[in-house]
């Protein structure tokens, strides 16, 4: 009978076969190093912008009016001038730590978040303006590093209407 | 010489214990390490780099991914179109998750992964695109910068 085929199996030494087995590893081991790719992560930036109709309407009393930053650029694209609200914090890296700390000195320097809720910056961007260079004024304008720990500035960021500066 | 030939007669076993704890190990290593959530990129876009673009915790819901390139065109799932074309996708997009019934429509998310030698004009139209087919939450991707 069945059972004790087995049972004088198992007195036998059981002679395990390896090579399917590696066979199988090895293939498992090729198909994910082939599917191997060092990605970088990405992250968001969170814009909310209803259509721009309703604000004329009936405006928040709590809502401070937007801080104005406007961004400039040359025809091929180059950044030439950020300005925010009247004052102008030139153009290159230096200007982005300008915006940063312009945005710091308004909120202050551990805001609470009522303030940073009833903040607003309106970004206004010559057309031709390279995106990367609005992607730098916001995260200036959201926040900052400060020894690995995120402090977070601003989070409503809208855009005014596409500028059509010199072209 | 007596060493070879003894080897050889006898039947070499080789330990195979070691070896294959090194394979498991590695296949244990990659498959941790895979990624396949790569449908959402593109390899045309160059994203700008921010240090605060940290990946988000939880995932959007119902998110709408727009390749914007540098040349001024949109990819939308397979499709690159203009502009223009992309108003007629985006409302075929909202009429799509409308008749799932659930509010879809209303809470999906449209990320805008812009290459960053595109033009600023270009991603305000295509975010002007979008609300005017009725969707008003927009999340921008940055690559995030290793500082």
């Amino acid at each position: 009978m069945r059972v004790r085929n087995v049972q004088r199996r198992a007195g036998e030494e059981v002679e395990l076969q390896m090579t399917p087995m590696i066979d199988v590893v090895f293939q498992l081991l090729t198909f994910f190093i082939f599917s191997f790719k060092i990605v970088s992560p990405e992250g968001d930036f969170n814009i909310k912008m209803p259509l721009a109709a309703p604000s004329e309407g009936r405006p928040d009393d709590n809502l401070l009016p937007p801080i104005k930053v406007r961004l400039t650029a040359r025809s091929n694209g180059a950044l030439t001038q950020i300005r925010f609200g009247n004052r102008s914090l030139g153009s290159g890296r230096e200007a982005f730590d300008g915006l940063r700390q312009a945005v710091r000195d308004m909120v202050g320097d551990e805001p609470g978040p009522s303030v940073l809720e009833s903040t607003e910056v309106e970004l206004d961007c010559d057309y031709q303006l390279r995106y990367e260079y609005v992607v730098e004024a916001i995260t200036a304008v959201s926040g900052y590093v400060d020894e690995g720990r995120v402090v977070k500035l601003i989070e409503k960021i809208k855009f005014a209407p596409p500028h059509r500066g010199p072209a | 010489m007596r060493y070879t030939s003894r080897q050889m007669g006898e039947g070499a076993k080789v330990d195979m214990t070691p070896m294959i704890d090194m394979t498991f190990l590695l296949i244990a290593f990659f498959m941790v390490v895979v990624s396949f959530s790569e449908a959402d990129q593109n390899e045309r876009i160059t994203l700008p780099l921010s240090e605060l673009a940290k990946p988000p915790d939880a995932p959007l819901e119902t998110p709408i991914t727009l390749h914007l390139t540098d040349a001024g065109t949109v990819l939308i799932g397979a499709k690159e179109v203009d502009v223009v074309q992309l108003a007629k996708e985006l409302s075929l997009e909202r009429q799509l998750l409308q008749a799932r019934g659930d509010e879809s429509a209303q809470k999906a998310t449209i990320i805008i992964r812009a290459d960053r030698a595109a033009k600023t004009g270009e991603v305000q139209e295509v975010i002007e695109v979008c609300q005017k087919t009725g969707f008003d939450k927009f999340a921008l991707r940055a690559k995030q910068e290793s500082s």
